[in-house]
């Protein structure tokens, strides 16, 4: 199953401070941890919302209203997403509470989201043409 | 933390961490049942007293230092009995604490790349390898792997102490081996994924939802690999074919159950997450420079699927030259029935049946339904309905399998309608 992090926006990310050093090299062997247990799916910081979009619907079957960031109240912001490929809702806490405080000076918040997908996977798997195909060819290997 | 969830809590932490303390304790005690039980032990111990003073901080370093201790408490206890534990104290540097960071931070790549190698040994059968590898390397329980190849408990439970007996009583170093044999190695060890990531893809029978589970710890082990043995393009060609194919899950067959021929999926539904990340691994492997191994050519195939806007679309010569060098690579009539079907969309539909022709003399394809499926098609591409009808009729007799027979025959049938026209 898919978990989404989400790194909430802080007043710093928002003004485009970037984290020190230490914070990037700490966030980075996470990272790296997460690709040598096989678990890391995507990565991606956002800019500050400065530059961001906001496109809403105030009117029910209404033309959608622009607006132009920056937007105000960071912490409904995010500023980043890990997502994550786990077997179990505890693994993808546990990843979580293993990552480092993303701003490190009290505004750091990480909301875990599980997504959509599960179903997909519990479609009947049929065979396909192909994938007969090199199943075949691997039996026909593993005789070989 | 109610204790239920402490212990969904440490059940995560496991699978995060055991991987690497067998792997580490492999290492140290030369013997990877040895490793597994002292691994164990410290869960065990973790489970009686994490409830208590909570889980800590480290917890991969936690478990290390209880499964030393656990040692050091077997060796006093029977201190001549075994000569494993003998050795152990010969080497009396192990255990300090420093030894414990370094063995977390350290070499931990080499030493899951060396347990990687020593569970799919090719001393061991191919049942054993794959049981195995889950156990040890993907931290599933015997109860899952036995649910995942729907089998017995105890015949998986079987398999996986007998394969840890074959391991010790031969010897089998724990190491990456060098030159020739890594090749060789490297291959039976893609193999075992390979196998893993099909018995759950392609799996023809039984209980649904557990299969996908070997997809994934296939995909995830396969993605691991890529990270500790990056030199190796077969390894990443592996990993790009299994995104690739992972990416059509949920077009691979309809809301009835029933098969959905690639041509006729809904390509919107692919996971384009998933493709991105399979053609990002074949760059990858092309980068590398070597000439592309049969898992990197099927991936590259596959990334053409994947890139094409509709089936339409899909550049056909590029599939033809690429299953070209695949059967070259490894010739098969199965690989060069592949190659047909790419040529008739190529370059007509006589050519592919040219090439089916040829094949239909083959022996191994004597009882292989496909063969006269794919005729078939050609001919009703060509407008021969009649034989087609005539092929769709006989593959539907070879095939066991009840919605492909079904398929079949309502192919046939229409051949029928569209004769009579």
């Amino acid at each position: 199953m898919r978990f989404m992090m989400i790194v909430k926006a802080t007043t710093d990310s928002e003004a485009g401070v970037m984290p020190s050093q230490e914070l990037i090299d700490a966030m980075q062997k996470y990272n790296e941890e997460l690709v040598k247990a096989g678990v890391l799916l995507a990565a991606d910081g956002l800019m500050p919302s400065a530059n961001g979009i906001r496109i809403s619907y105030p009117e029910p079957g209404g033309k959608p209203k622009v607006i132009d960031g920056p937007f105000t109240e960071a912490k409904e912001m995010i500023a980043g997403y890990t997502l994550i490929e786990v077997k179990s809702r505890e693994e993808a806490i546990e990843w979580a509470m293993r990552m480092p405080d993303p701003h490190g000076f009290g505004q750091g918040e990480i909301e875990l989201r599980q997504v959509f997908e599960v179903e997909d996977l519990m479609a009947d798997p049929e065979t396909l043409a192909r994938e007969t195909l090199l199943r075949k060819q691997l039996e026909e290997q593993k005789q070989a | 933390m109610t204790v239920a969830n402490t212990q969904r809590t440490i059940d995560a932490i496991w699978r995060i961490e055991s991987p690497k303390l067998i792997a580490g304790l492999t290492r140290m005690v030369r013997d990877v049942g040895l490793a597994e039980d002292l691994a164990q032990d410290a869960l065990v111990i973790a489970l009686e007293r994490w409830p208590e003073i909570g889980i800590p901080d480290n917890p991969g370093a936690w478990l290390m230092t209880a499964a030393k201790r656990r040692a050091i408490d077997l060796l006093r206890r029977n201190k001549v009995r075994d000569q494993k534990y003998d050795e152990i104290a010969r080497h009396a540097e192990l255990y300090t604490e420093d030894d414990v960071d370094a063995r977390l931070d350290g070499e931990i790549n080499d030493d899951l790349l060396r347990l990687i190698f020593m569970t799919c040994h090719p001393l061991l059968s191919q049942d054993a390898r794959v049981a195995l590898t889950l156990r040890l390397l993907c931290g599933l329980t015997t109860d899952e792997i036995a649910r995942s190849f729907l089998a017995a408990e105890s015949t998986i439970a079987q398999r996986i102490v007998r394969a840890k007996k074959t391991l010790n009583a031969e010897k089998v170093p724990f190491e990456v081996p060098m030159g020739d044999e890594l090749k060789e190695r490297l291959a039976a060890v893609l193999e075992v994924i390979y196998l893993m990531f099909n018995e759950g893809y392609a799996a023809t029978s039984g209980d649904h939802w557990v299969k996908p589970l070997l997809c994934q710890e296939a995909l995830r082990l396969g993605r691991v690999l890529a990270e500790i043995a990056p030199q190796e393009s077969e390894v990443h060609g592996l990993v790009a074919l299994m995104e690739i194919q992972s990416s059509r899950f949920r077009t691979r067959v309809n809301a009835a159950g029933e098969p959905v021929l690639l041509m006729d999926q809904n390509r919107a539904q692919w996971d384009r997450l998933l493709i991105r990340r399979g053609l990002a691994a074949l760059e990858r492997c092309q980068k590398l420079g070597r000439p592309l191994g049969p898992y990197a050519l099927q991936a590259a195939i596959s990334a053409c699927h994947a890139e094409a806007k509709s089936a339409e679309e899909t550049n056909w010569i590029r599939i033809a030259a690429l299953y070209e060098g695949l059967s070259r690579l490894m010739p098969s009539p199965v690989v060069e029935l592949n190659r047909a079907v790419a040529i008739a969309m190529a370059f007509g539909p006589e050519f592919g049946l040219q090439i089916v022709d040829e094949l239909s003399v083959e022996p191994a394809m004597r009882g292989y339904h496909l063969l006269p499926s794919v005729r078939g098609d050609l001919l009703v591409k060509l407008g021969r309905l009649e034989e087609a009808r005539a092929e769709f009729e006989r593959a539907a007799a070879m095939t066991r399998n009840v919605r492909e027979q079904a398929l079949l025959r309502s192919r046939a049938a229409e051949c029928m309608s569209d004769a009579s026209q």
